[in-house]
C-alpha cells in the first residue's frame, strides 16, 4: 500500500499566474512521458519483474515518480492561480478553460486526453526495462524543452530537479538491464521455473 | 516566524527534505547494490536523521504521514496547509 506524506518531494512556489507555462507542463503531467505514464508504468510492470534488485527498482522509482506528478499538478495550478479570462485566452487555453475551467486534468498542452495506450507491459523483462530506459530518456528531453521556454527561477528550478531525477532513474535501468542480461540466458533458476510454472498450466 | 531559528517550520521542513533525498537516492542505488556495505551505513545514519528531524517537526508542527503512520500532536491532519497551497 501507501501512505501519503504530506510535503512535496521538492518545494515548488510558483508566485505569479504564467498561462503559458501552465500550458506546456501539462505535457509530463497528462502526456505520453509523463510522469503519471512513468508511475503507472513502473508500477504495473513490477508484478512480473523476475529479479529482486529490479522489481525493487521499478517499485521505488514508480513511487518516486507519483510524488513527480504532485510536484507537476501543483506547478500547473500555481501557475493557473489568479489569470484572468483574457490571460487565459492568449495563452491559447480558451479551450482547456472551456472544459476544464482552472482544474488540473491529465492531459497534454494539446488537450489530448491521458491513456494507457502510452505505456506497456508486456511481461518480457528486457523488453520492458528498456521501454523504461527510454521512457527516462523522453521525459528528460521534454524538461529541457520546458527550460527553454521560461526564464522564471520559480519555474526553472523544480524543472531542473526533475530532469536530474531522470537522469539518475535511467542509471538504475540501466543497471537493471544489465542484470538482466546476465541472469536470463544463462541459469537462473527463478526466472526458469517461473516460465515452466506458467507453460503448464 | 522567525525564519532564521533553527526549528522554524520553513528551516525543520528543508532539512527534511535534504535529508529524505538522500535516503531516497540510496534507497534507489541500493536496489541494484543490496550489498554495498558503505551505503548500508551512510543510510541507516542519515535514515535515523531523518526519523529524528520528523518527530521533531511533528511535535513542533503538523503531522506528515496520514493513516496513523504519525501521531498528530501538536497539528492537525486535516487543517494543516495541503502542499499545492
Ligand atoms: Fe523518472
Amino acid at each position: 500500500m501507501w501512505i501519503y506524506q504530506k510535503k512535496l518531494e521538492f518545494p515548488v512556489d510558483i508566485k505569479c499566474p504564467d498561462v503559458k507555462m501552465a500550458k506546456a507542463l501539462l505535457a509530463q503531467y497528462g502526456g505520453p512521458d509523463s510522469e503519471l505514464a512513468a508511475g503507472v508504468r513502473y508500477l504495473t510492470q513490477r508484478f512480473t519483474m523476475p529479479d529482486d534488485r529490479c522489481r525493487a527498482t521499478l517499485n521505488d522509482i514508480g513511487t518516486e515518480e507519483l510524488a513527480h506528478w504532485e510536484m507537476l499538478g501543483t506547478m500547473i495550478y500555481q501557475c493557473l492561480r489568479g489569470a484572468s479570462a483574457s490571460e487565459i485566452e492568449a495563452a491559447g487555453m480558451a479551450g482547456y478553460f472551456t472544459m476544464h475551467d482552472k482544474g488540473v486534468f491529465p492531459c497534454d498542452p494539446n488537450g489530448v486526453p491521458f491513456t494507457a495506450a502510452y505505456i506497456q507491459s508486456t511481461g518480457d523483462p528486457i523488453a520492458d526495462i528498456l521501454e523504461d530506459l527510454a521512457a527516462e530518456q523522453k521525459a528528460r528531453a521534454t524538461y529541457e524543452h520546458l527550460m527553454t521556454l521560461t526564464d522564471n527561477p520559480d519555474i526553472i528550478e523544480p524543472l531542473r530537479f526533475l530532469r536530474q531525477r531522470e537522469v539518475n532513474h535511467y542509471q538504475r535501468f540501466g543497471e537493471c538491464l544489465q542484470i538482466l542480461q546476465e541472469i536470463i540466458p544463462n541459469n537462473n533458476v527463478r526466472y526458469k521455473n517461473q516460465f515452466a510454472e506458467c507453460c503448464t498450466i | 516566524m522567525n525564519c532564521s531559528c533553527e526549528y522554524s517550520k520553513e528551516n525543520l521542513l528543508k532539512r527534511i527534505s535534504e535529508i529524505q533525498f538522500v535516503c531516497t537516492e540510496l534507497n534507489l542505488y541500493m536496489d541494484t547494490h543490496p550489498d554495498d556495505m558503505a551505503a548500508k551505513e551512510d543510510f541507516a545514519c542519515y535514515a535515523s536523521e531523518l526519523q529524528d528531524l520528523i518527530g521533531k517537526y511533528e511535535e513542533l508542527y503538523d503531522p506528515l504521514l496520514g493513516f496513523g503512520l504519525s501521531v498528530p500532536k501538536a497539528g492537525s491532519w486535516v487543517r494543516s496547509a495541503w502542499p499545492w497551497e
